[in-house]
């Protein structure tokens, strides 16, 4: 039979005063703790909600282009031409320019659209081209793609928010398109239209906008050289945060006028009601040309934060692009047409 | 003999250390390149965010004393108030010094021309005096009445935060009318409580 083992010696006992004030002390500690803990945690959920810390890095996800694969098989940015216009400025790093996205179809913080992606499929996706046009079309997109020669161009983007950034686009020239479609004297805007598929993009079903997305472009400003259709970014197709498979990129104008995921091109006599616009007119104009000199009704315009920089620039008229877009508006007033 | 309360000695440094985790959280993700892709701009708007929140908890502790009686909850309208005023501070040197890189130009335009600037400039304005009269030894020189009247600008403060909010949001303005809601809520809590003492207060004269 197993004995008990010896009492201890009463001198090593806990006085009770003691074991109580401990069991005190330990209760206080797990109160303090318990307590900063759900004050800080609380504070940290409100104030970050939209940032989770770790965006999943899309590097590895974004296929390559498709095309191509018909010519140069497995080397599409490779048979990629080095497009005219481009800024040697130093370009945004590929994490920032795809986890940092106003796309309100896949959320409304600027990490959502990187997290929600996923659900927008860019393929198979077919485009219409319609409206004041010779040649009215609906096809595939890759059928698209294959009629132009892609080109690299690194342009400046700026947001209508004050920040900015250098991204190195694929695309053609919107012009080249407009040439094919051969639109007829009517045509003096272009609309585009975004997908409207709750399914593919969440967003749409809030009605923080009226969706589908659409923008639209004076026929002259669609013709300018430096409009570009794109297809991909950093030399890989579309991530779905930016606008794939196909999306307008009109560098002189603040970056919503770049409308994403587009399905729809349609020439129009009337200027487009575009979405934004429609929104909130005194605060996005129609034409939405980059002007330092034209506040937003509620932020000065005259600075930007280029990403990745601690220091604001100043934002240059037309974002630069000045001497080529200029002409198209001599004789506006800016401050009305803004 | 009346029992104390119990002194709740961990209570207040608990809350001083949870409000300033969320800083110390911000300072080591933004060394470590976690902030995102536009750092400022993140921890502009979370600072604004927990001084908000911080300010509104501050507003509440007495309707929810007066709800539940709960009498160790008062004294943290001071807690609360003075940790809002700190992120608030924070909201402020970080679009000064940060964001508009101190430009002290830009900054006056700002202030004068864009509303939201303008709001949100005034609320700390008025914070200043309150923080500033936190401390006992400032009560005991103003006096209780003063004081008491001084500090009802609390109940401006938190609104004109939650309009600050609301000016600066571009199209969605959830999150900014939450807090609206809730801040109407404790606002209208204290008028009822007032109404009452009010309207007791003058049936217990005309009883006299």
């Amino acid at each position: 039979m197993a004995r008990l083992p010896p009492e201890p010696p009463s001198s090593e006992i806990t006085p009770e005063a003691l074991y109580s004030g401990r069991r005190e002390f330990l209760k206080n500690t797990a109160l303090f703790v318990g307590t900063s803990a759900a004050l800080g945690g609380g504070l940290w959920t409100l104030a970050r909600h939209g940032s989770r810390a770790d965006p999943p890095p899309p590097v590895a996800e974004v296929p390559p282009l498709p095309i191509g694969s018909a010519s140069a098989p497995g080397a599409a940015s490779a048979a990629v031409v080095k497009g005219p216009y481009s800024t040697d400025e130093e370009q945004t790093p590929f994490r920032d320019v795809t986890t940092y996205n106003n796309y309100y179809e896949l959320g409304l913080d600027k990490s959502d659209p990187a997290l929600n992606a996923e659900t927008l499929r860019a393929r198979p996706w077919t485009v219409t081209i319609e409206g004041e046009v010779k040649k009215p079309v609906t096809l595939d997109i890759d059928t698209l793609i294959s009629w132009f020669s892609l080109e690299e161009r690194v342009y400046r983007m700026r947001c209508v928010e004050t920040w900015s950034m250098v991204i190195p686009w694929l695309g053609f020239p919107l012009a080249e398109l407009v040439k094919r479609a051969e639109p007829t004297g009517n045509a003096k805007y272009v609309a585009f239209q975004t997908l409207y598929d709750p399914r593919q993009l969440p967003g749409q079903k809030s009605s923080v906008l009226d969706w589908p997305y659409v923008e639209g472009l004076r026929i002259d400003e669609a013709t300018n050289p430096l409009t570009m259709l794109a297809v991909g970014l950093y030399g890989k197709s579309l991530p779905g945060q930016n606008g794939a498979p196909l999306r307008l990129v009109v560098p002189w104008k603040y970056g919503f006028k770049g409308i994403k995921s587009i399905v729809k091109i349609r020439f129009v006599e009337k200027e487009p009601a575009a979405t934004w616009n429609q929104a909130a007119g005194n605060e996005y104009g129609f034409y939405a040309n980059v002007n330092p000199e034209v506040d937003h009704p509620r932020w000065s315009q005259a600075t930007e934060r280029r990403i990745g920089e601690l220091t604001r620039r100043k934002t240059l008229m037309f974002n630069g692009y000045a001497e080529q877009v200029a002409g198209l508006y001599t004789g506006m007033d800016l401050r009305k047409a803004y | 003999m009346k029992r104390t309360l119990r002194p709740r000695a961990w209570l207040q440094p608990a809350l001083v250390t949870g409000a300033v985790l969320p800083a110390v959280g911000l300072g080591v993700e933004a060394a470590m390149g976690r902030l995102g892709a536009n750092p400022i701009a993140e921890a502009l708007n979370a600072c604004g965010l927990m001084a908000l929140v911080l300010l509104v908890a501050s507003l509440a502790c007495t309707p929810v004393r007066a709800l539940t009686g709960v009498a160790w909850i008062q004294p943290l309208r001071r807690t609360f108030g003075l940790l809002g005023f700190g992120y608030a501070a924070l909201h402020l040197v970080i679009y000064a010094g940060l964001d508009q890189g101190l430009a002290l130009k830009a900054i006056v335009t700002d202030v004068l021309k864009r509303p939201f600037i303008t709001v949100g400039m005034l609320a700390f304005a008025l914070m200043v005096p309150l923080a500033w009269t936190s401390t006992k030894a400032q009560i005991a020189k103003l006096g209780g009445a003063r004081w008491r009247r001084l500090h009802k600008l609390a109940y401006v403060i938190a609104p004109l935060g939650v309009v600050h909010f609301v000016l600066r949001v571009k199209k969605d303005l959830s999150e900014p009318l939450a807090y609206g809601a809730v801040v109407a809520l404790v606002l209208g809590v204290r008028a009822v409580l007032w109404l009452r003492k009010r309207s007791a207060a003058k049936s217990g004269l005309e009883a006299a």
